[in-house]
């Protein structure tokens, strides 16, 4: 079970042929109390770095990109009503959906935990 | 992800000034931002909606700094003064304020600002005046071009700190002297008192920007940071970001300079002909007079308005005003959480004939439409305090 991250502060968490995205601690803490997420439609097919889902916080909106490619196959319905568990844990309460990973090999163009952290570390 | 806004880190952003509480804001775990020229707390670890809504409950302490401060003297500084805005300032008795507008000659707003009459000294009238900081420059020049027989001093050297909530008035007096206590607890809302306080003279007025009883304090920069610590102290005190105090302006149903009016807008169009007073109307005597006495008569085309939107996405800046016909109505100027409502808020502007609260609307952005209906503001009503009579 390997994490993987876009420079666009997204995760994909690979469990076999499944990905569980969401977006980092990082992103979470710039963009404040999220108040809304909107996420894909069960089914529907992503392309990697495709606009997927769209977080809501009290003071702006912002676009969550598909880390990699693949078809929606669950989405956490407890952000509906819970948004604010993308604050709380990010990376795991919070989740926003799960793909079928169609293009596995996506992964390794992505970084790893300490290649994100010293990304991030860069940024402020 | 789109859109994540850039921390305001002073290495990455030499030109940003700072506040005399700058280092108060990091030790307080602030984050902060660029606005208006300078680095200041957008939130602080609690959140946007934990500030918001402890305000709303107790108190939040907000530092304004970056609001532009000056003295205006002369003569007749009230009267003079009443040439370049719509508001009758020459009724204003020592201690009185008033909110009012800066017009440019075609009844545009070039800011909003708060005017207070201080007593007078020397024989002369004094104004004080506090106006938006990313204006202040261009406000202060053209005052000073405009009214050269007053003299414009910039308070460079004074913080301003804001305490705003239903537990501010205790929390506040429980630092001053009983006889200050006094003033201060009993100050009418939109007045204001100097009071002596252990050395230095903190301009208090009880007035502020989230619908909420509270007050402003001008004091000099070198003691506002020990001040707010010790209003901080304060287990009903808590700090508020830039995040908090625009969310409670706008359900307060307050306009944000530069977003809802603007050197585009007019205060007709605005809602804000409440601040043009009835002598002012008739009289005229100030810029933009005519062109505003005509829009009196004929009626906006557009106005202000506040929406309130189903469902849970926000529609924000930008977003168009549809009727439900599909036709562009209007646009959108604020909009977000209202973390007292629980639900999206928005103000914009829209065709004046659908400007009525309860028109059914639809607010278009990034590709939907938020169904939404025109709502009387404010959003939450206002809880000024009103002196028991």
């Amino acid at each position: 079970m390997t994490t993987h991250y876009t420079k666009t502060h997204e995760y994909v968490r690979a469990e076999g042929n499944t990905g569980v995205v969401g977006i980092t601690d990082y992103a979470q803490s710039q963009l404040g109390d999220v108040v809304f997420v909107e996420l894909p439609p069960a089914g529907k097919t992503l392309k990697k770095g495709e606009e997927a889902a769209t977080v809501e916080s009290v003071k702006a909106a912002a676009e969550v990109n598909a880390p990699a490619s693949g078809e929606v196959i669950e989405i956490n319905n407890v952000l509906s009503e819970s948004p604010a568990l993308v604050n709380e844990d990010p990376t795991g309460e919070g989740w926003f959906f799960k793909i079928k990973l169609t293009e596995p090999a996506e992964l390794n163009g992505l970084m790893d935990e300490d290649a994100y952290r010293e990304f991030v570390k860069t940024l402020s | 992800m789109s859109a994540l806004q850039k921390a305001a880190d002073p290495a990455a952003s030499p030109g940003l000034a700072r506040t005399s509480l700058y280092d108060l804001h990091i030790s307080l775990g602030a984050r902060m931002v660029g606005f208006a020229g300078y680095a200041l707390p957008v939130q602080y670890s609690p959140g946007i909606i934990q500030e918001h809504l402890f305000t709303r409950a107790s108190a939040g302490l907000f530092d304004v700094s970056h609001m532009g401060q000056a003295l205006l003297e002369g003569a007749d500084a009230a009267c003079a003064f009443e040439a370049l805005v719509p508001g009758d300032i020459a009724a204003l008795v020592p201690g009185e304020m008033r909110y009012t507008l800066l017009l440019n000659k075609d009844g545009r707003i070039l800011d909003d600002l708060i005017v207070t009459r201080l007593s007078d000294a020397n024989g002369r009238g004094r104004l004080r005046l506090v106006v938006n900081a990313a204006t202040k420059q261009a406000d202060f020049a053209h005052i000073a071009e405009l009214l050269p027989g007053c003299a414009l001093t910039v308070l460079v050297d004074r913080a301003l700190l804001a305490l705003q909530g239903p537990k501010a008035a205790a929390a506040l007096c429980r630092h001053l002297s009983p006889e200050a206590a006094r003033r201060i607890a009993s100050l009418p809302f939109m007045s204001a008192q100097a009071i002596e306080h252990e050395g230095i003279t903190l301009d208090i007025s009880r007035s502020g920007y989230t619908g909420e009883d509270g007050f402003e304090i001008s004091l000099p920069a070198q003691a506002a940071r020990e001040f707010a610590e010790r209003l901080l102290a304060d287990e009903e005190v808590r700090p508020a970001g830039l995040g908090a105090r625009d969310s409670l302006r706008l359900e307060a149903g307050f306009c944000l300079y530069g977003h809802d009016i603007d050197e585009t807008t007019s205060p007709v169009e605005a809602g804000l002909s409440w601040t043009i007073s009835k002598r002012r109307r008739k009289e005229g005597g100030f810029l933009g007079f005519e062109a505003i006495k005509r829009e009196i008569e004929t009626g906006p085309r557009r106005l202000r308005a506040g929406f309130l939107i189903e469902g849970k996405i926000p529609a924000r800046e930008g977003a168009m005003v549809l009727d439900t016909a599909g036709q562009m109505i209007g646009r959108i100027t604020s909009g977000g959480f209202a973390p007292s409502l629980g639900k999206p808020i928005a103000m914009g502007y829209t065709d004046a004939a659908c400007a009525a609260p309860g028109t059914r609307v639809l607010l278009a952005q990034r590709g939907k439409e938020l169904a939404s209906t025109v709502a009387a503001m404010p959003f939450v009503p206002h809880r000024y305090f009103r002196k028991a009579r």
